[in-house]
């Protein structure tokens, strides 16, 4: 199903008669305006479905504003999201999930997190509870199932913030750093809860400093810079030949400094 | 005049002997304290959380006014509640006037502006660290409100314990509207003041030192639950 999607950038020509295929998610003339700061300069992305995109780029790129963007947890400036060509409404949202780069645990179990966002999509009783343990099982947290969220470790909560994030069955899922900050171990066990969970169908969005990582994982990648799209394309060939000097600098680990941003 | 150690002396042999009428005022005391303290949860948690967790047009005069209303004069208090409730006043014909429900009455009045005002503040700070998960997940508002107030239920538990302070210390405005009617609405705090003006001092510092000891036994109890919630996380 993968190959037959559209891309995030054509590759080559398309044929003429061929019916365009609707992007999962597509965002156009994105801009985001504070304190008068341009922090999100006019950005056209698009989200095809099942694929893995990969949103890199410096500190204060825009990575996780774009992210915030798409999702709809803060409105742009200018601009428009399409979810499947209508607009971003509750329904779309709760197509969606979002997984955060400093995990927000409730205060409560490991359980009692995971029951409550089944709760808030509408679950109820056996249905919940089946949900709840194979979540468990596959993030690997059954046997603290009844320990306090927050005393997990910080692999074990972005592990359960993932679980929890899974469990309400998104058809995209936002990632922004899920394994920054975290030892090979636990970056490995939320890349195969990634990777299981893109197998499954679910189109993943994740913002990744780590170059490795987006060698493993990305079907395609955009590259920001200074809230622009520097570059956006394949992530074989945006990694092997890329074409933007911000992104070339920054696989080859030179320094690239930032242009100023426009003042509104 | 007796010196304090023998007044004090004379105190705790009373509080020993179990004295009928001093176990009446203590009774009533927590009754009153405790009923008016429940009420002002019922209406001041909800009321500060909704505040701390939504956005509104005046919500910024909504918080100035609850943490204004948190140092309403109990006197005036209880002026405006015997107004209310005297023969003449619009809630007259309910008879409530130096009963203890007019007590609850006035005691709910000064306590709720308090849970309130400090629950905006607790809900607030709780709602910052949730906020982006609850709209990622698509919380409803009920919802919400109804996750927040558990979440910070042990920082709830001092809010409750700080208006159960002022409602257990309180003495003008239950003064007023109860009247201190010997067996009828003499509580701790008019006792107190009363005894102290006849001279009766073994009874008043009786009373201070139960007073004392309430105040000592619940915060220790709540400092004790959010020290356990604290090691398990969910303080």
């Amino acid at each position: 199903m993968r190959e037959a999607l559209a891309r995030n950038e054509a590759e080559g020509p398309q044929r003429p008669d061929a019916a365009p295929v609707p992007a999962l998610l597509e965002g156009q003339g994105l801009l985001l305006e504070i304190g008068g700061k341009r922090l999100i300069d006019g950005i056209d992305i698009r989200i095809d479905e099942g694929r893995r995109t990969m949103v890199m780029g410096a500190n204060g790129a825009g990575k996780s504003l774009l992210l915030r963007l798409l999702h709809g947890l803060i409105a742009p400036t200018a601009g428009g999201i399409a979810w499947r060509g209508g607009p971003l409404d509750r329904t779309a949202r709760r197509a969606q999930a979002m997984v955060f780069q400093r995990p927000v645990m409730l205060r409560r179990s490991v359980i009692a997190n995971l029951a409550f966002a089944l709760k808030v999509r509408g679950l109820r009783g056996a249905m919940r509870q089946a949900r709840i343990n194979e979540a468990l099982e596959k993030a690997r947290l059954t046997d603290l199932a009844r320990s306090p969220a927050r005393v997990l470790s910080g692999g074990e909560q972005q592990r359960l913030a993932l679980a929890r994030a899974l469990a309400c069955d998104p058809e995209l899922l936002f990632l922004d750093e899920p394994t920054a900050s975290l030892d090979p171990a636990s970056t490995q066990a939320i890349e195969t809860l990634i990777a299981d969970a893109s197998r499954r169908g679910v189109t993943v969005v994740m913002v990744t400093h780590d170059l490795g990582q987006a060698r493993r994982l990305a079907d395609d990648i955009v590259f920001l810079h200074a809230g622009r799209v520097a570059e956006s394309g394949p992530a074989a060939r945006v990694l092997s030949s890329p074409r933007s000097e911000a992104a070339s600098a920054w696989l080859e680990g030179r320094l690239f400094l930032d242009e100023p941003r426009a003042q509104s | 005049m007796q010196s304090f150690t023998a007044v004090l002396g004379d105190a705790v042999a009373l509080i020993l002997s179990g004295d009928a009428s001093l176990m009446g005022i203590i009774a009533l005391s927590l009754r009153v304290t405790v009923t008016a303290v429940l009420i002002a949860c019922v209406i001041g948690l909800p009321l500060g959380a909704a505040v701390g967790a939504f956005r509104f047009p005046g919500r910024t005069l909504a918080t100035v006014l609850l943490n204004s209303l948190m140092g309403l004069p109990p006197v005036v208090v209880g002026l405006v509640v015997y107004l209310a409730l005297s023969a003449s006043g619009p809630l007259g014909p309910l008879g409530l006037l130096y009963t203890p429900t007019a007590m609850v009455i006035a005691q709910t009045i000064l306590v709720t502006p308090i849970v309130a005002a400090l629950t905006r503040q607790v809900i607030e700070d709780l709602d910052r660290e949730y906020a982006e998960q609850f709209r990622s997940l698509d919380v409803g508002p009920l919802a919400r409100i109804t996750a927040l107030l558990w979440d910070a239920r042990y920082s709830l538990l001092t809010v409750a314990l700080a208006g159960f302070g002022r409602a257990i210390a309180e003495v003008g405005a239950v003064l007023i509207v109860g009247g201190n009617i010997n067996h009828v609405t003499r509580v701790m705090t008019t006792t107190i003041a009363l005894e102290t003006s006849k001279g009766n001092l073994e009874l008043a510092l009786a009373l201070g030192v139960v007073l004392l000891v309430i105040a000592i036994l619940v915060n220790a109890a709540v400092m004790g639950l959010r020290a356990s919630a604290a090691r398990a996380a969910y303080a």
